[in-house]
């Protein structure tokens, strides 16, 4: 385990956002998709394909001062925030990934409270704002990988899921974490779809997974209270899983000692397995699961066992077979 | 009367056709695209060749229910605009999404059953827009009709690509629905019904007499 990993030192929110990075990048984007168009409408193929590729994310690291914690542990700068909060899954608003943005505008993340219980000592309901004060703040840089084939690295703040876990004692028979967001059909567009999914979402760990470091129950994004698009209030962060494990807009935490059925198990159990661990090797039918499009960037890059983060998650499926537990 | 006035506006299927790949063109040099530029650009040169190609199937039955017979014309462009659109989206994922890495895309070919079936539908595409002209018409002589007859394959193949890359089937289930009724118009018994139907003496066969563009 390496500390660098997870804990940052605490600065000012004012730090941590470097503007002049965003607008570069932006710039750079631009200039891009320029000449990009250029290239369509002559129908010639862009050479510069792959070679342009490293410029964004080395022009930003090489700006960042030192400490700031804008790099991720392999020194991979961070997503803007522009590009973390306009695009984004979030089926409780729709299946794009653009409109997400618009739609979450109007949504209310106060008054709110999480109830934690099933299997465990003393079952509690936590108002939000007592969550943000109740366990230390840390700020984390992770990389964010979808299982569309799409990846981020976003700098999140929170606390560590085992610390409220063990807030609430789990009993010895816990074996899952059961995940429950929010049913509100009248702001979520998406939960009035009557032809797609079963909600509300429901996402599950299994304990040993739940307890895990790295295992980040988020309420902010950028030093700045998370966005609602970004699953406001609370919402998890599991870097070593594809994006979809982690839940957003939680209300409810339940251990249990069946292994619950998820949203995504349930909607499609062929393509989406239990434990959505980022594996290279496990191929799903509509993305690339070898390689992957980090946001911002031009060439694609390979994707890690777990997302890069083997070093700490992979004693957890020791023995498992992967293509199989999915 | 009515077919009079359309035939004026036959013309537009230029700029229509054309109109897609303006926007995506201002969109793209105003910065307009998502984050995720690549995947935008490759939707908005894939929708637009799915429309097109399934517009191109649209021109005979035109003809047969409503006895369009300029709307015949209208299919060498609009098979050639969409191949147009086949090759940038073909480009987009070859060169911009993969970096020519040919590698990873046979990979990818072989892997994914939808990028399977696009390609299939791509290679079926070339002969027939290599030979949409005069002199391959003249060379090919009948086969010319039996070779274009190859679009019948090709749609479906468009469309089972669009279906198979979807995570929400219902778009793709519509140009399947609206591809399946085009289909059922080719079928002899039903072209005979609404020629009868329309003009009572009228032949088919004197469609067959407008197929050189």
């Amino acid at each position: 385990m390496n500390a660098r990993r997870r804990t940052w030192p605490q600065i000012a929110a004012s730090e941590i956002t470097p503007e002049h990075i965003y607008r570069s990048r932006r710039q750079f984007l631009r200039a891009a998709g320029a000449s990009i168009g250029a290239g369509l409408l002559v129908a010639c193929a862009p050479s510069d394909g792959s070679s342009a590729a490293p410029t964004p994310a080395a022009d930003a690291t090489s700006r960042l001062p030192y400490g700031v914690g804008t790099v991720d542990e392999l020194g991979k700068a961070a997503n803007s925030f522009e590009q973390i909060t306009t695009y984004n899954n979030y089926y409780e608003f729709s299946t794009g990934k653009e409109e997400v943005h618009t739609l979450a505008s109007g949504f209310k993340t106060e008054p709110w409270t999480v109830a934690v219980d099933g299997l465990v000592g003393k079952p509690q309901s936590f108002d939000i704002d007592d969550l943000r004060t109740m366990f230390d703040q840390e700020e984390r840089v992770y990389r964010l990988r979808c299982v569309e084939g799409w990846s981020m690295v976003i700098p999140w703040q929170g606390f560590a899921l085992s610390k409220l876990l063990k807030a609430v004692e789990p009993s010895a028979a816990a074996k899952f974490v059961r995940f429950e967001s929010v049913s509100r059909p009248e702001e979520m567009p998406g939960q009035n779809d009557i032809f797609s999914f079963q909600w509300p979402y429901v996402e599950a760990l299994r304990l040993d997974e739940a307890m895990n470091d790295l295992a980040l129950v988020v309420t902010g994004l950028y030093g700045k209270p998370l966005p609602a698009q970004n699953g406001a209030p609370l919402r998890l962060a599991l870097p070593w899983k594809y994006g979809f494990k982690s839940a957003k807009a939680i209300v409810k935490i339940t251990l249990t000692a069946e292994q619950p059925a998820t949203f995504w198990t349930t909607a499609n159990a062929a393509e989406y397995g239990f434990y959505g661990n980022v594996n290279p090797d496990v191929d799903h039918p509509r993305w690339s699961q070898r390689s992957e499009r980090r946001i911002g960037e031009l060439s694609r890059q390979r994707t890690l066992m777990f997302n890069g983060y083997e070093s700490s998650v992979a004693a957890l499926y020791q023995g498992m077979d992967l293509a199989v537990n999915y | 009367m009515i077919n009079i006035s359309l035939k004026r506006f036959a013309w537009l299927v230029h700029p229509l056709a054309l109109l897609p790949l303006a926007l995506l063109a201002v969109d793209t040099a105003l910065d307009n695209l998502s984050v995720n530029f690549i995947q935008d650009i490759t939707e908005r040169t894939g929708i637009p060749a799915l429309v097109l190609l399934v517009l191109s199937i649209a021109c005979t039955p035109l003809n047969t229910v409503f006895g369009w017979k300029w709307a015949v014309a209208l299919r060498k462009p609009l098979g050639l605009y969409a191949f147009l659109y086949v090759c940038l989206h073909l480009l987009t994922f070859t060169a911009l999404d993969y970096g020519l890495d040919w590698g990873a895309i046979a990979t990818e070919v072989g892997e994914k059953r939808y990028i399977l079936v696009g390609t299939a539908a791509f290679l079926l595409l070339v002969p027939l827009a290599l030979t949409s002209n005069k002199a391959a018409m003249r060379r090919l002589g009948k086969n010319w009709k039996r070779l274009h007859l190859l679009v019948y394959a090709i749609v479906p193949l468009a469309v089972l690509h669009y279906l198979w890359l979807s995570k929400d089937p219902r778009p793709a289930l519509l140009f399947g629905a609206a591809t399946g009724v085009l289909l059922l118009l080719r079928l002899p018994v039903l072209r005979r019904a609404f020629s009868a139907l329309r003009k009572p003496g009228a032949s088919v066969d004197r469609q067959k007499t407008d197929t050189a563009m």
